[in-house]
């Protein structure tokens, strides 16, 4: 199979991916070229998630694919995982965003601090994406500063009883089972709600301007008796959900990659067809000027995000590299879109076009996970030694 | 049963394809390659065929060093073993090719050998059949259904206004069309999977290259086309051109 897409490779880092990522990507490539590109501005335009995408992607083993291979997961190194989340963000934001949720915000955490049965029980499904997970730290009065959230589980016999509200969860609506983080008398600690646990529920949030085609949702907890065992033992602190986020981060920072290069890819193959004045709208040096800036960005991005995978598969990556990658290249990926957005012109705010979908999606993608200022801010304490927000 | 796919490394489908500075080969700049979309039908029937009666799927290719990364593809489909005639021949054709695939074949067991129809690359539509010859097996082009029976395979070819049913013994050789079925994606756990698969290289002695390409060109720029008007003003006069000029009416 191939795709018309190629992607941007102007330093040939292909030549640093092993044959086996470069398999990766351009399974996933395919997969998106055929599955996603057709049905994607349709969903984005009605408000919808593609249901249809979830047991292919997970037949094909994307989610959790950096986890290993007893609990069903494909057992791939970082690299090869954030190669997943570059093609799934090409295709859509909201995409890679559902992938992100399932595998680092839900899967991780399971795997990580989840006991030997949460594990047995839950992993299989959500690989295979019969099961669908979500992650609810952030609440309406707390995003920046979780430390300050408001949901709290309290012991009542065996188990504990869990009260409050999340906000801004991506997949919450359609989740068979939920990460939340809640205050305890021992500090912060994660539980595993399922659907159907009495008083909680999860109604949609509506009239999104950005990730149109990703379900964004309240966690509605109305004193939810859940039994221990759906503790996760072994994380006791705000570390346990900002180590998630860290993995999360770390995809999304590859994820932008993506959908820089295919906004850019469409860019280029517009302004080379499009003629005003008698030639083509790319022999125009204002629209030259965007390309050699959009490129090479583009570049460094990847280089970023290839050694930030090299690190994190050497045990070495810290928070706040990862910080360093998900600000940079959601800004250079935001820019892009918008800058190839003013290239297509009129055309530019149709969905036939990806750019302004991009570009939209990309507003949130800049904000959340960490807004960028918070990003900045983590990234002046490790140099300077100073935190500027405590 | 014994299933072995033959299969090409060709350019992508969508590279731009240019002429090297000798003017006989393909510039490889920028070009990358693919499984010949062809031969992965051919790959996907062997593994469903395997799934349904059991036995082993061989892919098998002759080409450059580089061709095992297509050969991987296959692996992550789910091949079972890989077996690469290295061939760095810039220039093969398609007689030398089917007798390297020939020796190589005598070497793998084999009780259905599985091609494309025909590569993308060059188009021949040969070397499947050049291989059945050589071989002095039953084959036949283009089919779009197989069914395997007790050392029987009954195949279906489209043919123009009819569709034509064959029965064969096997051993045999079969290539396959388009609509023989829709092929897999390489799963990630697939992938994994093939790395720790056979990638088996075998000499063989490749065939005497008899065909010579003297030269290779791009096909001539298209002339300008030709605007008579706009809305249903101007139909008379593209009736009129078509009618007088391209004589197509």
């Amino acid at each position: 199979m191939s795709s018309e897409y190629r992607g941007v490779d102007f330093y040939a880092i292909d030549d640093l991916l092993t044959e086996e990522q470069r398999l990766v990507r351009d399974t996933v490539r395919d997969f998106v070229s055929e599955q996603v590109c057709p049905i994607i501005a349709e969903h984005a335009r009605a408000g919808t998630f593609p249901h249809d995408l979830t047991p292919k992607m997970g037949e094909i083993n994307v989610f959790g694919a950096n986890l290993p291979e007893e609990y069903g997961c494909a057992g791939l190194d970082n690299i090869s995982y954030g190669l997943i989340m570059q093609e799934l963000e090409r295709g859509d934001s909201g995409v890679r965003s559902f992938a992100s949720v399932q595998g680092a915000l839900v899967m991780y955490p399971i795997f990580k601090f989840g006991t030997e049965a949460q594990k047995r029980k839950w992993l299989p499904q959500l690989a295979k994406g019969s099961a669908i997970g979500c992650f609810g730290l952030t609440e309406p009065d707390h995003g920046s500063d979780p430390a300050g959230m408001t949901t709290r589980a309290t012991r009542k016999g065996a188990g504990w009883v869990v009260h409050g509200n999340k906000m801004w969860i991506t997949n919450g609506t359609l989740a068979d089972v939920a990460v939340v983080w809640a205050q305890t008398e021992d500090g912060i600690q994660g539980f595993l709600l399922e659907k159907g646990m009495k008083g909680f529920s999860a109604p949609e949030m509506k009239g999104k301007l950005s990730l149109r085609a990703s379900v964004t949702s309240e966690l509605v907890m109305d004193h939810v008796e859940v039994p221990e065992e759906n503790r996760l033992p072994n994380v006791k602190g705000l570390k346990g959900p900002l180590s998630c986020l860290t993995q999360a981060r770390y995809g999304i920072a590859w994820g932008a990659v993506g959908a820089a290069q295919g906004v850019f890819d469409e860019a280029v193959n517009y302004a080379k067809s499009r003629i005003q004045f008698g030639k083509p709208i790319a022999s125009f040096q204002l629209n030259q000027r965007k390309f050699a800036d959009m490129v090479t960005e583009i570049t460094k991005a990847q280089l970023v995000v290839w050694r930030l995978g090299k690190l994190k598969d050497d045990g070495k990556m810290t928070p706040q590299q990862v910080s360093l990658a998900k600000r940079n290249n959601v800004k250079i990926a935001l820019d892009a879109a918008r800058t190839c957005r003013e290239i297509l012109g009129a055309n530019g705010i149709l969905d036939e076009y990806t750019a302004m979908r991009h570009a939209a999606n990309l507003e949130s993608v800049h904000t959340y996970e960490g807004t960028y200022e918070i990003h900045t801010l983590v990234l002046g304490a490790a140099v300077t030694g100073i935190d500027a927000y405590r | 049963m014994n299933f072995v796919a033959c299969v090409k490394r060709v350019p992508d489908t969508a590279s731009k394809i240019r002429v090297g500075p000798d003017g006989r080969t393909m510039d490889p700049a920028g070009v990358t390659y693919v499984v010949n979309p062809y031969d992965e039908f051919a790959v996907e029937e062997c593994l469903r065929l395997k799934e349904k009666v059991g036995g082993t799927v061989t892919v098998l290719t002759v080409g450059p060093a580089d061709s095992s990364k297509e050969l991987r593809h296959c692996l992550a489909m789910g091949a079972d073993r890989a077996v690469l005639v290295k061939d760095d021949q810039l220039q093969r054709d398609p007689l030398s090719t089917a007798m390297a695939l020939a020796e190589a074949l005598k070497q793998i067991p084999h009780d259905v050998v599985f091609f494309g129809k025909q590569a993308v690359d060059h188009d021949n539509a040969q070397v499947g059949l050049l291989v059945a010859t050589l071989l002095d097996l039953p084959a036949v082009a283009e089919v779009v259904k197989v069914e395997l029976g007790s050392g029987t395979a009954t195949v279906q070819r489209e043919a123009e206004g009819k569709i034509e049913v064959f029965e064969l013994p096997v051993p045999c050789v079969l290539t396959a069309q388009k609509g023989l079925n829709e092929p897999r994606y390489a799963s990630l756990k697939g992938i994994m999977a093939a790395k720790s698969k056979k990638l088996d290289e075998l000499a063989v002695a490749p065939g005497e290259v008899r065909i010579e390409v003297l030269k290779m060109e791009p096909p001539s720029a298209r002339p300008e086309g030709k605007i008579v008007g706009e809305g249903a003003a101007a139909v008379p006069a593209l009736v009129k051109l078509l009618r007088e000029d391209a004589k197509v009416l």
